[in-house]
């Protein structure tokens, strides 16, 4: 079959590889219908996660039909339409019996790595490196879903398009996630960094939630005009209006109630000189990360107020504004989406029209094409938010 | 405990030959194995099992497993006390590269598949460790990618 390869920095390729196999009860392998390149995908791309392999498949958002299933899995049959969650989780360990699906204790072999770097592991992601399992993921003509009793939701109602339903897959939980990890109360204001594709759902999921008020930072002109078409927000350029002073006029001074991360470890930042000293850290790996919209949302946060991070971090962090935290008894809630969680009740806000997932996508293309689709979403290119890969 | 070889890998065989004794049999490298009989010394059912070996045995070992209820149901910690003598000689040197340089690593990667099995139905492989957990493997581990292969990949 044909799948996205990581060939080693700002370089995929799509490759001919052996089919998947069953390889486990519990698995099935789908045939892939639609698959996206995830803004976390361009940290694999840009080479900034370690434990990537030469030639590792990736993508960790995909829908199909299932065209095999192991002996253990009696939920679904061949013919079946199903949407895949992109965390790996068992359904039976502790972590997965509280909901905290993406910390299944048994779901990545390799916790060893992970469990070097951040002191405990996680579960295992879709085509995300060795440090979180090392699975093959979705930008491919087939995928082995290990635990397919536990992740895939069928999707039976066959007048939703592929688009309406991809994202359930990550983008649109984690979006959502971060909006609830806000605990929204009515009259609060809720602060979006980044409109990308998560910031854009987690800006409507806020409204959603009951946010009186939902405001979205970016520099691109075109993903805030796609927040602003799509739900009712207040949009910040952060290269022509000082945020801090933004947010305090849009709330009386006191800041807002809740901050939203949605940007993750390769924040640009509005001064150059400090933007390439940051760039240079990480290039050498004094820092792994560059956090200007953590810190940023952290600093602008009102007293005893929650910043919510989906934004993917990898490792360490230099200058962490924690005095702001400690001093001002902020909330930081955060992780890797428990997208199982979300799946049905998110399918019915998609079915009763709450949300039109398709807004976000811009580009439309066959996987053949998948290089440049990680170019375009990369460099920004052609007002580029989501690009939608068919095999 | 017939069982113990599906998530304890340097483990060929463990036959139980009645009255308390059981014959173990591990890889060793090489293609060797090495062999030994042990006797259970206590058995009590969901709580302790210990064992050790007879006289004679190739690597004389002795060891116990404790399963006890976690606080505010957590589960079960279960605790692995192990102890082993590796003989002098080439059969000594077999069995230090068979456990490696650090035994108490070999037993977590064991406790760790052991936990894979009774949560989660099996050994958990994904395409960059097909042969699942393995501390050895972390750092040379094959692409994430079909290999194309069906059952268990060496």
């Amino acid at each position: 079959m044909k799948a996205t390869c990581w060939m080693g920095p700002r370089k995929v390729e799509l490759v001919d590889v052996p089919d998947p196999v069953i390889l486990d009860d519990r698995d099935a392998i789908v045939r892939v219908t639609s698959t996206a390149i995830c803004g976390s995908d361009l940290h694999l791309y840009d080479g900034y996660v370690p434990t990537m392999r030469k030639g590792d498949v990736l993508g960790h958002e995909f829908m199909g039909e299932v065209v095999d299933v192991g002996r253990a899995v009696t939920n679904l049959h061949v013919g079946d339409r199903v949407v895949v969650p992109f965390p790996i989780a068992c359904g039976g360990c502790w972590s997965c019996k509280q909901g905290l699906w993406s910390l299944c204790e048994n779901s990545n072999p390799n916790s060893g790595l992970a469990e070097k770097m951040w002191g405990s592991s996680t579960g295992g992601i879709f085509g995300y490196s060795h440090l979180v399992g090392g699975y093959a993921g979705g930008q491919a003509e087939y995928v082995r879903v290990p635990f397919a009793d536990v992740g895939p939701l069928r999707i039976d109602d066959d007048s939703l398009t592929d688009e309406q339903v991809l994202f359930l897959t990550d983008v649109f939980p984690t979006g959502y996630m971060g909006a609830e990890l806000c605990d929204i109360q009515p009259g609060d204001t809720v602060a979006v960094w980044g409109a990308g594709p998560v910031g854009q759902f987690a800006a409507a999921s806020a409204r959603l939630l009951g946010a009186e008020q939902v405001v979205v930072i970016d520099r691109l002109p075109y993903r805030l005009r796609m927040a602003e078409d799509h739900s009712e927000v207040v949009v910040l350029n952060y290269e022509e209006v000082d945020v801090r002073e933004a947010l305090r006029d849009l709330t009386a001074g006191r800041g807002p109630d809740a901050c939203i991360d949605a940007v993750g470890m390769e924040a640009h930042h509005g001064s150059v000189p400090i933007e390439a000293f940051d760039k240079g850290k990480q290039a050498v790996r004094l820092q792994t990360e560059r956090a200007h919209a953590l810190r940023q949302a952290i600093t602008c946060c009102r007293n005893g107020g929650t910043v919510s991070v989906m934004g993917v971090y990898g490792g360490v962090v230099d200058k962490f504004p924690m005095g702001s935290v400690m001093n001002r008894s902020l909330t930081i809630r955060t992780g890797q989406c428990h997208a199982h969680r979300y799946l049905r009740p998110l399918l019915q806000r998609i079915q009763q029209g709450d949300v039109d997932p398709t807004f976000i996508i811009t580009h439309r293309m066959p996987l053949d094409e998948v290089a440049e689709g990680y170019e375009l979403f990369k460099r920004k290119r052609d007002d580029c938010v989501k690009v939608v890969l068919t095999p | 405990m017939r069982n113990l070889p599906r998530f304890m890998t340097h483990l060929e065989e463990v036959e139980v030959i009645g009255g308390g004794l059981s014959r173990w049999v591990a890889a060793a490298p090489v293609g060797r194995t090495v062999a030994w009989r042990a006797e259970l010394v206590e058995d009590e059912p969901g709580r302790r099992l210990s064992w050790r070996s007879l006289d004679g045995s190739e690597v004389p070992n002795r060891g116990s497993v404790d399963f006890t209820p976690a606080p505010g149901g957590r589960g079960t910690e279960v605790t692995v006390d192990l102890v082993f003598e590796p003989p002098a000689g080439a059969v000594g040197a077999a069995v230090a590269r068979l456990f490696g340089e650090d035994p108490a690593q070999q037993v977590k990667d064991d406790l760790r598949r052991f936990k894979q099995v009774l949560e989660a139905g099996g050994v958990v492989r994904s395409d960059g460790t097909p042969e699942g957990t393995r501390t050895g493997r972390l750092l040379r581990q094959r692409p994430a990618r079909p290999t194309g292969a069906t059952g268990e990949a060496t």
